[in-house]
């Protein structure tokens, strides 16, 4: 298990490379969600206040 | 020209947006499952590379995040281009959603890169490599072409001024392709897209493909993720959006 993790002696740049990398896709994740999340909810807070949005009245299909 | 229904359907955010969110969970089971199969086969069965030891392991993330981020960007430059000609917001939703991801990717090719080239050739950067400079010029790409929109308070204008940026900016591609093959370069030639076999061993290969597999299916996830994030941002206000908040709309 140690000799695992030491990576023949290239420990540093073998798990530095993998944890940039998975750490770059968790937060591309989690930033999507919340990007979805907010557009979600700013969408609902619109729709609460019984008037449709000013780009609706604009908007052309 | 006529176009098929499909492509028609493919242009309404409420399809589009119901159909990426019933695939892109499949998506992302496929990939997070093939990553981590790949990944643990790259770090635990697969043998230390005969020359360069374990720090070759890195291979099984470099080559694969260099591509995606590649294929990103022809994803972006093919929806933005589709988007200019037929005028369709969905397309530009697509590009739009494309950039931040594939900026992403890139930045890992690069980070990955550059901390593999420090124990094999001795340095974490060469400014005179044209493949670090290529791939370094596709992240600028991403990141201009996505302070290109921010730039614009119209959306409509944003779109086409960008997209232009996007279509022109493709031709970057092939040329981090074939810059190994075309210059002296201190980067290493293509191992897989080449004539005749691989040059690596099956027990190494195995897992390479396995992640390229994953990273592949892990940006399509994001990238419909981002699509229908995109999608209910650019559609704020819209009926079929209220409808299904009020969970009236199927």
């Amino acid at each position: 298990m140690r000799e695992f993790f030491y990576m023949g002696g290239y420990a540093p740049y073998v798990w530095s490379a993998y944890g940039i990398t998975l750490a770059a896709l968790v937060l591309n994740v989690w930033w999507i969600r919340r990007l979805h999340r907010r557009g979600l909810e700013q969408a609902r807070n619109a729709s609460d206040e019984g008037e449709p949005a000013p780009q609706a009245r604009v908007r052309q299909l | 020209m006529k176009l098929p229904v499909w492509f028609h359907k493919l242009g309404s955010p409420p399809y589009v947006y119901a159909l990426a969110g019933k695939l892109s969970p499949w998506l992302g089971a496929i990939g997070c499952t093939l990553i981590a199969v790949g990944v643990f086969w790259g770090l635990v069965i697969a043998p230390p590379d005969y020359l360069q030891g374990d720090a070759a392991r890195i291979i099984y993330i470099h080559p694969q995040t260099a591509y995606i981020g590649m294929q990103a960007y022809v994803v972006l430059a093919v929806a933005a281009g589709i988007g200019f000609i037929w005028r369709l917001k969905v397309a530009h939703a697509v590009a739009a959603s494309a950039a931040p991801i594939g900026a992403t990717f890139t930045f890992c090719a690069l980070a990955t890169g550059s901390i593999w080239g420090a124990p094999t050739w001795g340095t974490f950067w060469e400014w005179g490599d044209p493949r670090i400079m290529f791939e370094l010029l596709l992240l600028f790409l991403f990141l201009g072409y996505m302070a290109l929109r921010a730039a614009f308070d119209d959306r409509e204008k944003a779109d086409r001024v960008s997209a232009i940026l996007g279509v022109v900016g493709v031709v970057n591609v092939p040329i981090i392709h074939y810059s190994v093959l075309w210059w002296n370069t201190l980067h290493q030639g293509p191992t897989i897209m080449q004539l005749g076999a691989p040059s690596m061993t099956t027990d190494m290969l195995i897992p390479f493909l396995i992640t390229m597999f994953g990273f592949m299916f892990f940006f399509y996830w994001v990238l419909l993720d981002r699509l229908r994030a995109e999608i209910v941002e650019r559609e704020q206000g819209a009926r079929w959006l209220r409808e299904l908040l009020a969970g009236s709309r199927p």
